[in-house]
């Protein structure tokens, strides 16, 4: 539609602006934030050159990518440990999150028992509950997995539970008609409805489950047990390292959006054919 | 021409057929103390193209949710032919949205009646293939309902109802938001359907032309509370086609219809202060 020649077709003045305009907005869609990302970073170079800034206050970003390089064995190792446990504790969240899903909408009765027992496990800050996760289990994987699933479940859950009773009404009415059972029900008809809401809920939970992991390795880094890239974070802090703690940083939110995109890109490709949220706009 | 069809056409169906399904003193209260039906006898005979015509309000769709079994009657029975309900894979149901899987092919949108009574996809292939050309969908089995027109996605749903091959069609408002020309020629298809196969149907309708057009019995309903008003044979000898359509019978037959439905809106009291 935007590739319309204007050598081959007329178009009047307010149309060709149009194509001007989307023309304009597409450039600018990477170009826009891309350069001010950069002019960001050069300012910020900037400042600490102008200021005279110690490396161990603010290093430079040239210093930042130079210790990302230096220490990669470091920092790479601890970002697997880290890893690991987002996606451990993600993939239980998947597991947890649609099966007590999957069991809410077999009946109300259990739905309305045992939803607000969720909420209340949502809504504690998990930073609080650690010390009583630290005196119950011993393992230390299992704490972190723990901690992190308990962030990161939630979303899932209600998201998931939403779907599935948002099944059209008729076509309720159309598998009653046709004699379905009540696993068929599910297989073939809320599973599948309730997909474009279990994806929304995943990709909130990635993020979340990657913060879960990174919280939990904090606060049990603070008992000097952890080797992810918290404790790393932790121990640059202590060392007055910046710029180990920069590049540190620069990790975990480079995770963080790797995470969402990967997550993006599978809803779309599950979604692309049928559902309004991933369809190309066509007007 | 058109003269000689009506004289020839004592709607056969009707006169010889046997009784498929009598509602005796049928009635259904909501619990919120509306009364969507009241006390209706209706006799439906095999191979009836049998319209419920009503405003708004009437219970024409209760009727048909009873019918199907979706919901019980308050009171009053639904006397099967062989007494008993009528199996429900005897049953197809056309809705008035089309009411497809969004995820699933067309292929796999028909397929869904046998797949639930444990029909692999290998052995539906045949019956879903031949219901999919009936309803002239040849080609678009892999596409999905998003990527159908109006028209097209109604057509699957009565492929879908059809597949099972039921003895009776039960179809809510069908054609009610389609543009006129693709409603004509559902129309027009789902006569051929009928006359090739020799169901039974249940047509709910607002339309005075759509009944007349499509059925051999036409039932005026009435509203507040719902119940049968008054019952208009239409006989017309079928094929109906285009002709049919422009003929002075038909719009004989429409006038006809017209006025026992105005006269069923009137006997409401009130009801023609509200316009709708």
């Amino acid at each position: 539609m935007t590739a319309i020649d204007e050598g081959v077709l007329k178009l009047d003045p307010e149309e060709a602006r149009r194509v001007r305009q989307e023309r304009l907005e597409r450039i600018g869609r990477w170009v826009l934030p891309l350069a001010i990302m950069i002019l960001a970073i050069w300012l910020w170079d900037r400042i600490c050159v102008w200021n005279e800034i110690p490396q161990y206050i603010l290093p430079r970003p040239g210093v930042v990518l130079w210790t990302l390089y230096n220490d990669a064995g470091l920092l790479f190792s601890a970002l697997l440990v880290t890893l690991r446990i987002t996606f451990l504790s993600l993939l239980l969240a998947v597991v947890g999150g649609v099966g007590l899903a999957v069991l809410f909408a077999q009946s109300k009765w259990v739905e309305m028992s045992f939803f607000p027992f969720a909420i209340v496990l949502q809504v504690t800050p998990i930073v609080a509950i650690f010390p009583l996760i630290n005196i119950y289990v011993d393992n230390q994987t299992t704490k972190l997995l723990l901690c992190a699933w308990i962030v990161a479940f939630f979303p899932i859950l209600s998201n998931t539970t939403l779907g599935l009773n948002s099944v059209d009404r008729n076509l309720r009415d159309m598998f009653k008609l046709n004699g379905a059972t009540r696993w068929q029900q599910l297989r073939y008809l809320r599973l599948p409805a309730a997909m474009p809401y279990f994806l929304g809920g995943l990709k909130i939970a990635g993020g979340l489950s990657l913060i879960g992991a990174v919280v939990a390795e904090f606060v049990a880094g603070a008992t000097g047990q952890s080797s992810g890239l918290a404790s790393r974070i932790i121990e640059a802090g202590y060392r007055l390292n910046a710029p180990r703690l920069f590049a540190a940083l620069f990790l975990i939110s480079l995770t963080g959006i790797v995470i969402f995109l990967v997550l993006s890109l599978i809803s779309h490709l599950i979604l692309r054919r049928w559902h309004e949220s991933a369809l190309k706009q066509e007007r | 021409m058109m003269q000689e069809n009506v004289a020839q056409a004592p709607a056969s169906a009707s006169d010889v057929a046997p009784t498929l399904l009598a509602l005796r003193g049928v009635g259904k209260v909501f619990s919120n103390g509306v009364t969507a039906l009241s006390d209706v006898d209706l006799t439906i005979r095999e191979g009836d193209f049998l319209s419920l015509l009503g405003p708004s309000g009437c219970g024409k769709s209760t009727a048909l949710r009873l019918i199907a079994g979706l919901s019980t009657p308050t009171s009053g029975v639904l006397d099967w032919r062989g007494g008993g309900s009528l199996d429900r894979s005897n049953i197809g149901f056309v809705f008035q949205e089309p009411t497809l899987l969004p995820w699933a092919s067309v292929f796999d949108n028909v397929w869904l009646p046998l797949r639930l009574k444990g029909v692999s996809r290998a052995k539906a292939a045949p019956a879903v293939t031949e219901m999919l050309a009936r309803v002239h969908l040849t080609g678009f089995e892999d596409a999905v309902p998003r990527e159908l027109s109006g028209g097209m996605k109604m057509r699957v749903s009565i492929a879908r109802a059809m597949v099972t091959k039921p003895r009776v069609l039960l179809m809510d408002e069908p054609f009610a938001a389609l543009d006129e020309i693709t409603r004509f020629k559902l129309n027009n298809d789902l006569l051929e359907l009928w006359q090739d196969e020799r169901f039974t149907v249940v047509f709910v309708t607002h339309s005075v032309f759509e009944s007349v057009f499509l059925s051999n019995r036409v039932v005026v309903m009435a509203a507040r509370p719902g119940r049968v008003f008054d019952e208009l044979p239409i006989e017309a000898a079928y094929p109906r086609d285009e002709a049919f359509r422009t003929s002075p019978d038909y719009a004989a037959l429409c006038r006809q219809a017209s006025d026992v439905l105005v006269k069923a809106i009137n006997s409401t009291a009130g009801a023609h202060h509200d316009g709708h």
